[in-house]
């Protein structure tokens, strides 16, 4: 999978435009309610607090050690804003590193930056908080809860990020699904790990150097209101991937879905690179992987209830 | 090192230069609305307006290579697109030996025409972004209705930015210099680097947000109204105008030649 894209910024020209129409609404709509939800949390200090913030998001990327496959692992930043700082303002602060990428270095083109915000900005924000307060609610808060629940979250939403880039190429009728999500999860499965690991360290020195720093984000706006934004992003992107008339290239993807026998033969090569990411015997791919990415989730989800059960015994026992 | 904003901007004397920075925006989207929604294979107005953009370049002072050489930051996502030769029905022209895929002639123009259509996207961004000093630009996008709120946030991240950027280098610097790599001795392992790399993330946070805390309030000891001001504030003349709806016209001409080929 070196071959495929590392990042999930997408360029003009890779999403017609009425799907590109469609993420900046969406966009507008919530950055319009993260602006008035933080104004509510920061009031005055909000300006030079989420700047500052957006600032280190930026430059934290210099931050970086090298994973497998020559690719290396750097900060995102999603999720850890979303934990310090709550969904809302981590949103914002994304916002801003998102647009300043695509305005000042053409990275991730103008009319796709409305779905690059959602993309890397609300839904990592979202899914990672909202990833990292169910765990702890299960696992109790604990420090090792925290660390173990940082980790979960961030490959999370790395995935989660992906998987969404990967639905609104498909839809434009760019990057057939069927070849687009296995290749965008599975790299961004390997780039989670990163992310999780340079977030889970940052939250554990977090928690011994300043406690206090992490309380913000457990009272911030939108801790209650974040499975729901989630889930209705969720369904959009659902409606979206399934339904014939977003397609603009109805050819492309009615096509494919007729000529599944081709598919598969043109999915081959991919799953060998991949044999764990599938499922054997559901034949679909694109089923296969949203499948074997709900359990991957599963299998993330479970590791860190059991480290931070197991540690919480271990504290206890002390 | 990747923060760094100064090379961006081209500082040159020339009429690009002095228009208004809205124009300027709202140019570069249209130019880019109108390369997105040109229908596949009108090579014809591609061409016209590839030529556009070489002109604007070359009047702006830039050099023909500038904005072709940035607009290979796009280039890697064009791999998103490679099925579509293999997945689109019609006639084939060749098959890929040893696995039987074929390529075909519809498929090749519509990966042609997406890769057409982000390289052209993307010189306009250069454009726009190398005759735009940071601030005006973002006083463009204020006036053009980006809120209030957001610009100053960007407005504040461009300015500590490097601040910020060198803070990290100073400590990327110490990491080099507490742990030199000595024969024989074996590298760390993945999950302790990332765990190291995460505690070094943390730290930075931290001086960050001390950072913030004394920024807040010095500036609030100074009186600080919300919003940073410009000295200069630019407004359009006619000269603004003519330039805005020659272009408009031009790329209306381009759109029209490209539908009714």
């Amino acid at each position: 999978m070196l071959f495929s894209p590392i990042k999930m910024h997408i360029p003009d020209g890779f999403l017609s435009t009425t799907v590109a129409v469609v993420g900046w609404i969406l966009a507008v709509v919530l950055i319009w309610i993260a602006i008035r939800q933080t104004r509510d949390q920061l009031g005055e200090r909000q300006v030079p607090l989420m700047g500052i913030l957006a600032a280190f998001v930026f430059a934290a990327q210099a931050i970086n050690f090298p994973i497998a496959a020559g690719t290396s692992g750097h900060l995102l930043g999603g999720t850890l804003a979303a934990i310090v700082l709550g969904p809302w303002a981590a949103t914002l602060i994304m916002t801003a590193v998102i647009g300043v990428q695509a305005f000042l270095f053409q990275d991730g083109g103008l009319l796709a930056l409305g779905w690059n915000i959602v993309n890397m900005g609300v839904l990592t924000a979202f899914a990672g908080y909202a990833c990292y307060r169910l765990l702890l609610r299960w696992i109790g808060e604990t420090s090792a809860a925290r660390v173990a629940a940082a980790f979960a979250a961030a490959w999370l939403s790395v995935e989660v990020g992906a998987i969404a880039t990967s639905v609104e190429l498909a839809v434009s009728g760019t990057s057939p699904l069927q070849f687009g999500l296995p290749a965008m999860a599975g790299v961004h499965a390997l780039i989670g790990i990163g992310e999780g690991l340079i977030t889970s360290g940052a939250i554990s020195l977090l928690q011994v150097s300043r406690p206090e720093v992490l309380h913000t984000g457990e009272q911030a706006p939108g801790r209650k209101g974040a499975i729901f934004v989630l889930a209705g992003l969720f369904l959009a992107l659902a409606v979206a991937a399934f339904s014939p008339l977003a397609s603009p290239h109805p050819d492309g993807l009615e096509y494919i879905a007729g000529q599944s026998g081709f598919l598969e033969r043109a999915a081959e090569p991919l799953y060998s690179i991949l044999p764990d990411y599938t499922v054997p015997f559901i034949h679909n791919p694109a089923l296969t992987t949203i499948i074997a990415v709900m359990l991957g989730t599963l299998i993330v989800f479970a590791l860190a209830w059991i480290v931070g059960r197991g540690v919480f015994r271990l504290e206890r026992r002390r | 090192m990747h923060f760094d904003l100064t090379d961006i901007y081209q500082p040159r004397a020339g009429f690009i230069h002095d228009l208004d920075p809205r124009v300027k925006l709202l140019g570069a989207l249209f130019i880019i609305l109108t390369v997105v929604t040109l229908p596949q294979g009108a090579w014809f107005s591609f061409g016209l307006i590839l030529l556009l953009v070489v002109l604007l370049s070359k009047a702006a002072g830039l050099g023909l290579l500038y904005t072709i050489r940035g607009a290979f930051i796009a280039l890697p996502f064009a791999l998103a697109a490679i099925p579509i030769p293999f997945m689109t029905p019609g006639p084939a022209v060749w098959v890929v030996p040893g696995l039987g895929w074929a390529v075909t002639v519809s498929g090749l123009l519509r990966f042609g025409t997406i890769l057409l259509r982000t390289w052209l996207a993307v010189q306009a961004g250069v454009l726009l972004s190398a005759t735009t000093p940071v601030p005006q630009m973002l006083w463009g996008l204020k006036s053009l209705g980006l809120p209030r709120l957001l610009v100053a946030v960007i407005g504040f991240m461009i300015r500590y930015v490097f601040v910020l950027g060198d803070e990290v280098l100073r400590m990327l610097r110490a990491r080099a210099a507490r742990s030199p790599h000595l024969p024989g001795q074996r590298r760390p392992g993945v999950l302790w680097q990332g765990q190291m790399a995460g505690t070094m993330v943390g730290s930075f946070f931290l001086r960050s947000l001390e950072r913030s805390e004394r920024v807040y309030a010095a500036m609030a000891s100074r009186g600080y109204q919300g919003e940073v001001v410009l000295l200069q504030q630019p407004s359009m003349d006619r000269f603004d105008w003519a330039a805005l709806a020659l272009l408009a016209i031009t790329l209306s001409a381009v759109m029209t030649l490209g539908i009714w080929r």
